[in-house]
């Protein structure tokens, strides 16, 4: 079975925002209709989004990171809003594990948002109706876009290429990959919603450099005309491996 | 969470409307074994019917505004399998239709014996319809609560507290009302719904402050650790996201100062408990003076009077008591308000981990 979802890694996510404008240009212009906003130039706009990235500062003064966090539906593989619709809008597509309203027979009653654990549905304050991200329904199945682009909007538009999006049940999947060998997690595992969504960690690299690495001590390929100024007391790196 | 006062009132209307209904169960069933006499049957049942009747139909008619899309309600019984919220759009128009028929065989005297003719037993069918009344009526009760109570993620929500507390409560104020109802139709039973309003509020007051307790001490499962994946003490968060709010911090904020939120707790458990027992034996007494009295019209108007305010009291702090249901944030919305800017936006740093 296909679980179609997202890998955000945390690790280079630079917080620009371009997966939210991406994702409200795609998503306003497509057949389901407008995501309304309000006051959008004026003072207090609010809006629909499917997608938002919220920034949060870990660690104590002077040694803090800051995380800056895309959210969006987590496309959960035991999704809590689903059952709880009295109208059955609100469904899970057995094919790809996508969660999907159905705008023509939601009634707006918002029970979904509160059983939603991780706040992701939004409703239209115009259209009355529950909104929440369709990981790009109407666009990873167009066969009319190169195969290269039938991918989400907020994948597309990632500058630093933070956001995959594949088949979290193949194994060999590059998502999978990802989960696996980066250490992938769920958010609020908890509550046993199995989120397919995944976000890859912030990592810390560091690699040791020695010294002598940095300093060419003797300087073997000759390229200027004077030997490097000798200033490492006893063997060095090129010694043992130059001779 | 931000109250939508339709869903208020529909859980309050909808819940004198039953406790009236059981009310005038409990005097049928009490009159049929001989407990008590009563004088009119069918214009009290008939009449009661029909004020229950009203109080759920005002209920129902209320619930229509929260609704984005209320043309659509009827799809709302869809999904009745996995869903709390269809089982009561579909059991609160059956309810409803019970109450009908019980008022409607009680004010026309259509109450034929279907246990036998040699059974003694009086007004059979009607006490049979009121039977499978007061089945549905709990049913209904159960269906309210657990749209709330079902929610485990809302960890003060999750409990069977609820579920008393809501049948509890609405119970109380039905017999509340059946007191006021019966000081004018019915006088002779109005100590014997007193009492029983009384015993009701009582135990309403026993699982409210239980339910108190527990939730002061409940332990949360999630926190902003595992909501956002990073183990560290010290997580603040800096940004939502958006400037002006969403729907998120309009639906799951009040934005009521944190004083406020915290004297609601208070106001109600005064308004809701001692006030209308005090009321309450206020009434008795005077019901009792006017009895030596012998003055039939003061002993109504007294108890009318204050019936009416008990009443009001009832509601009033029923509506209170949800509100407080309301004012608790899902322990969930780590992701907004919680931290950082909700200054910006009314979303209160919120009574979450106090109350």
């Amino acid at each position: 079975m296909t679980q179609l979802a997202l890998v955000i890694d945390l690790n280079v996510c630079v917080g620009c925002h371009a997966c939210v404008t991406s994702c409200k240009q795609w998503n306003t212009s497509g057949p389901a209709g407008y995501m309304s906003d309000d006051n959008p130039y004026d003072k207090d706009p609010t809006g629909t989004f499917f997608n938002r990235v919220q920034t949060f500062e870990v660690g104590d003064y002077p040694n803090t990171e800051t995380v800056h966090f895309p959210k969006s539906c987590l496309h959960c593989e035991d999704p809590p809003c689903v059952p709880v619709c009295p109208t059955g809008a609100s469904y899970k597509r057995e094919s790809d594990g996508i969660v999907l309203v159905d705008y023509d027979k939601c009634i707006g009653c918002k029970y979904c948002s509160w059983a939603c654990p991780y706040g992701m549905r939004e409703i239209d304050e115009h259209q009355k109706v529950m909104k929440k991200c369709t990981l790009c329904v109407d666009r990873i199945y167009d066969t009319s876009l190169p195969e290269a682009e039938r991918k989400p909007a907020c994948v597309m538009a990632c500058p630093t290429n933070a956001r995959l999006f594949g088949d979290v049940h193949d194994p060999e999947s590059e998502v999978s990959l990802a989960i696996r060998e980066r250490g992938g997690y769920p958010l609020m595992p908890e509550w046993g919603t199995k989120p397919a969504n995944h976000y890859l960690p912030r990592r810390k690299t560091r690699i040791t450099i020695h010294e002598d690495e940095l300093i060419r001590a003797d300087n073997p390929l000759k390229k200027e005309r004077k030997q490097a100024p000798h200033t490492i007391e006893g063997p060095t790196l090129d010694d043992s491996t130059m001779w | 969470m931000h109250p939508a006062f339709s869903v208020i009132f529909l859980t309050t209307l909808s819940g004198v409307g039953q406790g009236l209904f059981l009310a005038l169960v409990t005097a049928q069933s009490y009159a049929a074994v001989g407990f008590i006499e009563l004088h009119n049957p069918s214009a009290f049942f008939g009449i009661g019917s029909l004020i229950a009747l009203l109080f759920l139909g005002a209920g129902l008619f209320a619930s229509f505004f929260h609704l984005g899309h209320p043309e659509r309600a009827w799809r709302s019984i869809a999904r009745w399998r996995t869903s709390w919220l269809s089982r009561e759009v579909i059991v609160l128009p059956l309810f409803m239709g019970v109450v009908f028929i019980y008022g409607v065989l009680h004010y026309f005297g259509w109450d034929p014996n279907v246990l036998g003719v040699s059974n003694p037993l009086q007004g059979q069918l009607s006490l049979l319809v009121g039977l499978v009344g007061t089945v549905i009526c709990f049913a209904l009760f159960v269906c309210t609560a657990m749209i709330y109570a079902c929610i485990k993620f809302l960890q003060e929500w999750h409990t069977p507290l609820t579920v008393a507390n809501y049948t509890l409560l609405g119970t109380a104020s039905g017999f509340t009302l059946a007191t006021a109802y019966a000081a004018i139709q019915a006088p002779h039973l109005t100590t014997l719904y007193a009492i029983w309003a009384v015993i009701i509020t009582l135990a309403a007051l026993v699982t409210r402050v239980w339910s108190l307790l527990r939730n002061r001490r409940i332990q949360y499962k999630s926190s902003l650790r595992t909501a956002v994946g990073i183990s560290h003490s010290n997580i603040v968060q800096k940004s939502q996201g958006f400037m002006a709010g969403s729907f998120n911090t309009r639906e799951f904020f009040h934005g009521a100062p944190r004083q406020v939120f915290l004297a609601i707790k208070w106001t109600f458990l005064v308004l809701v408990f001692p006030v209308p027992l005090l009321l309450l034996a206020a009434g008795m007494a005077s019901s009792r003076a006017a009895n030596v009295r012998g003055s039939r019209r003061s002993y109504r108007r007294d108890f009318a009077t204050i019936g009416l305010s008990l009443f009001v009291m009832a509601t009033e702090t029923h509506r209170k008591k949800i509100w407080d249901l309301y004012g608790q944030v899902p322990a969930y919305m780590l992701f907004n308000g919680l931290f950082g800017h909700s200054q910006l936006h009314q979303a209160q740093p919120r009574t979450i981990l106090h109350t």
